[in-house]
This record gives structure tokens, sequence and C-alpha cells, in this order.
């Protein structure tokens, strides 16, 4: 793991990635203990509150360390995370996107619509087209045009929405024979005793991981987001990489729609609405900065899985459904904020 | 401003394109639709756009800022909760009319509260207003389902949802209160020194901080400002309808930042004005009235609606390009 770590950063040293931030500090701090734990803090902080997180739940509730519960929640949160993968790599160009909460929805109801019409296999073939369509006109209008991309994918989140309803006709899809289907295996199935949306979330991010950390394509996405005049200055075709990246997102999003569509084997006009928030939060938790150009894969997994995490262990206390909310909001802004005072060297803005 | 519009106004259309935008549907919908040039329609549309204008003009402020409030649709949520559900308590009982004061205060106190909060953390964390919103925008909504048990509130007294369809002459109340409040924010934006401030922190931060602004309250006070509004806009808002919901404001959010961004304020701070934002807000308006009245499916409105934002951005690229200072590809 360390390898890869530091392998990023070299390639863009100077920014202020996560990990370069801390160690840059790093030899002034080693002096004393406390600094040292605030250095480890600041390049780990999301990792040491995860297992804080474990622990504390784990003493209050014995239910809560079950194979049976971590396997539950890694599985509930494959959806959000699978999207949440996709959406990473758009952050680390350098842009939003808020319109895969929506997008969610069409694929849903598109893929479970489709499913009775012409069968499972060409209604996934047509679902990641149609997916890859939308993803491609945010990838136009952000890539090429380059519009803001906070504002194309509002527009764009209420526009999908009125197509969605538009298609199913304000009406909820189902699927009639959900016993014989195989579809039924991307939601319901499982691989050696692993359910297969969890096996399919891992696959995702290990690929991603790979595309990102190795390959040139995912160093080009880095330099872009990390400054992007310096990227076309360098050959980098920006308006491609821009592209690349919503397409990448929408890819995952059809493979999340496929796995929510197989796991709930039908689909309401909004399932989708205020995933994009959720994705969000997890991409942020895991430290990737909105301003683009720093984050990693693996650590949008872990904020992912610590908002699932921190949900089931609130439930399995006896907290109410929307306290995990109010908890969210707390943890994203400690998160962010710590991570932000680690970098400057003091805790709080400098501005008066 | 004023100069200029006497100077030429066909140089301030080319600056506003938002108002000739609104001329265009206007015309057409009144060819279109017998029913929309009516009196009673335009003070429909008045109302209709008055929630979402409300907290359009705070967030302009916001937005000049060059912040961003997420936020204000949980905000609405919770004045609205607050409002209707605080006039009923038995505590209140034998008051009269008199009861439904003490909600609308808690629903102001909680919005501006809730701003100053948002504020306090972007001055004293430095983390991005985007990301403080966002969490707040969760926070917040989970604060109201959890206040209100995920339960509607119903006003028991019906003179606060009179006072929701009430009128002063012709004008609705509504729609007053919501002219009331943008002459007031366009006077503190285009008069004062409070709103001289905000173009130049949202202009160039640094350059205000040294010019002596004190960037951290001054941005803490728009803040404070955008959740009284969209507080405001609940307590209206639950007067059209004599209740409350939990999911009350979902989406405004989105509304609301398309129309201020439809009014030419821009994301990254330092410019926009409230006649803009006004603009922007009756475009909505209209559209969503005309359409409304031509039957055309809500569901056709949101893509339309959706593509006109994208479509504003591209035409406000095109207009405003510079050559000099864009990198070409």
């Amino acid at each position: 793991m360390a390898d890869i770590r530091h392998e990023i950063p070299a390639d863009r040293a100077g920014r202020s990635g996560p990990d370069s931030g801390g160690k840059h500090k790093g030899g002034g701090m080693a002096h004393s203990g406390l600094k040292s734990f605030a250095g480890l803090m600041a390049r780990q902080g999301i990792l040491v509150a995860f297992v804080l997180f474990l622990i504390a739940f784990s003493v209050f509730s014995d239910r809560f360390l079950s194979a049976e519960n971590i396997f539950s929640v890694v599985r509930s949160s494959a959806i959000i995370g699978v999207m949440a993968l996709g959406v990473t790599v758009v952050v680390i160009g350098g842009n939003l996107d808020l319109s895969v909460g929506s997008m969610l929805s069409f694929s849903t109801v598109l893929v479970v619509d489709l499913h009775d019409k012409i069968g499972p296999g060409p209604a996934i073939v047509v679902t990641v087209l149609a997916t890859l369509c939308l993803g491609a006109i945010n990838g136009l209008l952000v890539g090429v045009a380059r519009l803001n991309s906070l504002i194309v994918t509002l527009g764009m989140l209420s526009a999908i929405q009125g197509l969605t309803l538009i298609y199913s006709g304000g009406k909820n899809v189902d699927i009639v024979h959900q016993d014989t289907t195989w579809f039924k295996i991307f939601g319901r199935g499982y691989i050696a005793d692993i359910p297969v949306p969890i096996v399919i979330f891992a696959i995702c991010a290990i690929v991603l991981h790979v595309v990102m950390a190795y390959t040139p394509f995912g160093r080009r996405i880095y330099a872009t987001g990390g400054n992007p005049t310096a990227a076309v200055f360098s050959g980098i075709r920006r308006s491609r990489v821009v592209f690349a990246t919503y397409l990448i997102s929408a890819l995952t999003v059809a493979i999340a729609a496929i796995v929510l569509g197989s796991r709930v084997m039908g689909s309401q006009n909004n399932v989708g609405q205020g995933y994009e928030l959720q994705v969000l939060a997890g991409v942020i938790l895991g430290g990737t900065s909105l301003l683009g150009g720093s984050g990693t894969i693996w650590k949008s997994v872990i904020g992912v899985l610590i908002l699932g995490f921190i949900q089931n262990g609130l439930l399995l206390l006896g907290f109410e459904y929307y306290v995990q909310w109010l908890v969210t909001w707390v943890v994203i802004i400690l998160a962010v904020w710590l991570d932000i005072a680690a970098k400057r060297g003091r805790l709080l803005s400098p501005i008066a | 401003m004023s100069h200029s519009v006497l100077k030429s106004p066909l140089g301030w259309l080319a600056g506003n394109p938002i108002w000739g935008f609104i001329a265009l549907i206007f015309i057409f919908f009144s060819f279109a639709n017998p029913y929309f040039f009516a009196l009673q329609n335009f003070q429909n549309i008045l109302v209709q756009t008055s929630t979402i204008g409300v907290i359009a003009l705070g967030m302009t402020l916001v937005m000049i800022n060059g912040n961003i409030d997420l936020s204000v649709g949980a905000v609405v949520a919770l004045a609205a909760s607050l409002c209707v559900d605080i006039q009923g308590w038995s505590l209140f009982a034998d008051w009269g009319n008199w009861a439904i004061l003490p909600g609308v205060v808690a629903a102001l106190l909680a919005g501006t509260a809730l701003g100053a909060l948002n504020g306090l953390i972007v001055w004293k964390t430095g983390v991005d207003a985007f990301i403080v919103t966002l969490g707040a925008m969760l926070g917040v909504r989970g604060l109201v389902f959890v206040y209100t048990k995920e339960q509607s509130f119903f006003a028991m007294n019906f003179s606060f949802s009179d006072f929701g369809s009430s009128s002063i002459g012709p004008i609705p109340t509504l729609a007053a209160l919501f002219l009331i409040c943008t002459a007031i924010v366009h006077f503190v934006l285009s008069r004062t020194v409070h709103g001289r401030n905000t173009y130049a922190v949202g202009g160039n931060r640094s350059a205000a901080v040294n010019a002596g602004i004190r960037v951290g309250p001054h941005m803490m006070i728009n803040f404070m400002i955008v959740g009284f509004l969209a507080a405001l806009a609940g307590v209206t808002l639950s007067s059209q309808m004599g209740a409350a919901t939990p999911n009350l404001g979902t989406n405004y959010e989105l509304w609301v930042i398309t129309s201020v961004v439809l009014g030419g304020t821009k994301l990254k701070g330092g410019a926009g004005t409230i006649t803009g934002t006004l603009g922007g807000v009756l475009a909505i308006g209209i559209l969503r009235n005309g359409m409304n009245l031509m039957q055309v499916p809500a569901f056709y409105v949101l893509v339309i609606l959706g593509s006109i934002l994208i479509a504003v951005l591209l035409l406000d690229k095109q207009l405003n390009r510079k050559g000099k200072e864009e990198l070409r590809l």
C-alpha cells in the first residue's frame, strides 16, 4: 500500500494532496510524540476515525462486529460505493457530478422496464449505452464547452429527473418473474458465499484504483485536476480527459443501477433522489479535495464504508434513522476541517 | 447603474439578457394562451415566485461573496415545522391570534442561527462553503425529521392560513412581502458599505483582507441573511398551505441557484445584481406558470428548465468570452 501512496504524490510534487501535506511537515514535527500523532492524523485521519468508530460501535453493540452484519453493511453500501468511485474520478479531474442521483433513477427504471420487454441481456446493454450517452452530454458540456460543472450537472439533475418521468409516464416499474430470471444474480446472488454486489464493488474499486494509480491515463486526470493550464501546456488534451471522467462516472452509475434493479426487482422514478449527496459525502470523507488533483480511490471506498457503518451502528444502538444524517453533518465537516488544519499547521483559519 | 440605463438601454439589455428573455417568453405566452394575460394570473405568478424569490435574494449575496448555501431547502422545512408547531402549543392557547407570533419568531431565529452556524464554520475552519452547507443540508433535514417525528403539522388557527391568501389592494400580501424584501436587499447591495464589501470579498478575497475588511464576520452576516430569508420563505410557504411537512423545500436549493445564475450572478463571486436575480426568479416563474397553463406535463417542465439553465450558461460563455485570457485547445 505504501508504494502506491508515494507514487502518486511524487508525480505531482508540491501540490497540496493529503499525502504531500503531511510529508512536508514530517521533519519539523517528529521531535514530539504529540506532534507526530498530529502528523499521523493528518495523513491517515480517515483510517484512524474509521477504526475508532468500529471500536466504539463494537463495544456498545455485540451484534455490530458479526460477519453477517458486516456483510450486510458492505452490501448495502455497494450501490453508493460504486457510484462514489466514478464521482471520485470526476472530482480528481477537477469537476463535480451532481447528476449521478437522477442518472441512477433513469438507469434503474430503464433496466427494470426493458428487462421484461427485450430480455435481461439486451436490457443491460441498452441501459449501459443510454447512461453513457447522458455521461457524454455532461462530458461535452463540461469538457469541450468548458462550462461550470456544478451548474451543468445541476441542470442535468433536473433534466434527467424529467426524462425518467417522461419515459415511465410517472408509473413505477417492476419485473414480473423475479425467481426465474438470471438477472437476479447481480443483486441477490453469491459467489463463494460473498454477495455479488460486494464482489462487483471490489472489482470496480480495484480496476479504477489501478487505472488511477498506475496508468498514464490516471496521471493525466490528476494533472488536469491539479492545474489545468499546466496540464494543457504539457500536452494533455484536457477536454478529452474531462470527457472521459464523465464517461467513467456514467459507467459506474449504470453498474450501480443494474445492481439496484436486480436487488429490488423494481424501481420507483425517484429511487436515486438524494444519492448524489451521500455519494459526495463519501468522497469528501475519503479526503478527496473538491478543488481537484488529489484523492485516491481506496480512500473513497473507506469514506463510503464509514458512512455505511455509522448508519448501521446508530441503528443498532437504537437511534432514529435520521440521526445518522445529523452525525454525517458533523463527521463531514470535522473530517475536512482536520484535513485542512493539518495542511496549514493551525486549527483555525487565518482570515480575519 | 441608473446612469448607464439612461445612456443606452440596449447596452443595459446586453448586460442583463435575462430581461430580454422575460419579454420574449411574456409575449409568447400572451399570444399562445388566452388565460396568461390576466391580472389574476400575474398575481398568481408573483405569489408562486415569492417563496423561491425571497431565498434567491439572500443567495445572491452569498454567491457574490464567492460562497454558496445548499442548506436553504432544509431550513425552509425546519422554519415551517417550527412555525406551525409552536403556534399550536397549549402554552399559547389563550393568546388568540397572537399565538402565531412566537411561532414566526422562533422560525426566523432558527433560520438566522443556522445561517450564523454555517457562516461561523466557514469563517473559523476555512472549509469550503460548498462542503459546509452540503453537510448542513443533510444535517438540518435530519433535524427536521427527528423534530417532527416524520409527521406533518397542521395550523389550527385559520387566520394563519388567511394571511397567506390575503392581499393589500390588488397586490397579494406575499407578493408585496417579496417586493419589499427585494427593495431592501437591493438597497443594501448597491448603496451601503456592506454591499460594496460583498463585491470586494467575492472579487478578490486577499485584496479585501488587505483593504481592512473583516472578511469572516462579513461572510457570516451574509449567511445569516440567507438563513433568515429562507426561514421567512418557510413561514410564508406554511401559511400558504396552512400546514408544514418534513419534506417541504426539497430541491429548493436547485431552483434558487438556477434563478440566481439565470440572473447573471457569477459562481466565482464578485459579480451579480438583485435586479438580475429578480429577473431570473420571474423568468422561471413565468415559464412554469405559462407551461402549466398550456398543459405541458410537469415532467417536460423539468427537462426544459434544466436545458434552459445550461443554455443560458452556454450563451453567457459565448457573449462574454475573453478570447485573450482563455487557453484555446
